[in-house]
């Protein structure tokens, strides 16, 4: 291992905003993605459970 | 055979691959958390300094992966398209519909953090080379497939015409590929390359293609994930969606 201390570390070489930049870049859109797909996801079965309940009701108003 | 053949093509219906996408989505969020560890670790404590670039290089081990992603994504991206737009099968259209939006974030990043790279090394955020404006294009491709399919009401009308677009779109890849030989750029040379051995130290090599798998498998398991909101979506009107959601 090259660091000495953990500032050492942070510090990058003196490249730090470029090379924490970059990770962190990545870091935040690919969390942010899986994150969004899955709320489309449970958005698209929440609407459709919806519409169920709404069937459901209509047809036993009608049986009624 | 014949049994073989039937059986594959079963996952062809948005009905049975449904499931079986849910199925899968949490092996590949294993690999991608397995070997992104791995990766980071081997990026930030094992790889050794560069006797040039100093710590700064080690930004190649989130840039060459993203890169690589922006344009594998889109071959397969055309790939599924054209193989909706050829047999007329709805799973592949929707799969390059899933998948756009992955090769879009990966073509933002690998733009990104080359423009995070090119500042400290080349002294500029962007330059109008060949190999930075040829990624540009590809980004603008996922953007416009994503934007054309968005504008077309008709998703089966949608899925044709961005399929069209995806595959004239492909010629941009080898493009991309080549640019750092075909013309003079800032860009250096490919760091790996299927005729010569690698011009890099074996940790760094492997800390990359770590990384490479992570990307890869993080890919699969967010457009699966996407995958599977889009095949309710444009089933919704099935008798099988609505027995889907309990």
């Amino acid at each position: 291992m090259q660091w000495n201390s953990v500032g050492e570390f942070f510090a990058m070489g003196g490249y730090a905003l470029y090379v924490w930049g970059s990770f962190g870049a990545c870091a935040l859109l690919m969390i942010a993605e899986p994150f969004l797909a899955k709320r489309r996801l449970s958005q698209v079965r929440q609407s459709l459970i919806r519409e169920r309940l709404a069937d459901e009701l209509e047809s036993q108003q009608k049986s009624q | 055979m014949r049994q073989s053949i039937i059986h594959w093509f079963k996952f062809a219906s948005p009905q049975s691959f449904y499931p079986l996408a849910g199925r899968m989505i949490p092996w590949f969020w294993a690999a991608a958390a397995i070997s992104g560890i791995a990766g980071l670790w081997i990026s930030f404590f094992v790889a050794p300094t560069d006797a040039q670039q100093g710590e700064g290089y080690r930004i190649i081990f989130v840039h060459v992966p993203a890169s690589w992603m922006s344009m594998f994504i889109y071959l397969v991206m055309a790939f599924w398209a054209g193989l909706g737009l050829a047999l007329n099968t709805r799973v592949s259209a929707m799969m390059a519909q899933s998948l756009a939006p992955t090769g879009a974030l990966m073509a933002a990043l690998s733009l990104l953090t080359g423009s995070l790279w090119g500042k400290p090394m080349w002294g500029a955020w962007w330059v109008w080379d060949a190999r930075l404006t040829s990624e540009l294009i590809l980004f603008f491709l996922y953007l416009g497939f994503m934007a054309l399919q968005a504008a077309i009401d008709d998703p089966r009308r949608a899925d044709k015409a961005g399929a069209i677009l995806a595959l004239v779109g492909v010629v941009n890849i080898p493009i991309i590929y080549f640019s750092v030989k075909w013309w003079n750029t800032l860009h250096q040379g490919s760091t790996i390359n299927l005729t010569k051995a690698p011009s890099m130290a074996q940790t760094m090599l492997w800390g990359m293609l770590l990384m490479a798998f992570a990307f890869w498998m993080y890919s699969i398991a967010v457009a699966l994930m996407r995958v599977r909101a889009i095949i309710l979506e444009r089933e919704r009107h099935t008798e099988w969606v609505k027995h889907a959601v309990e």
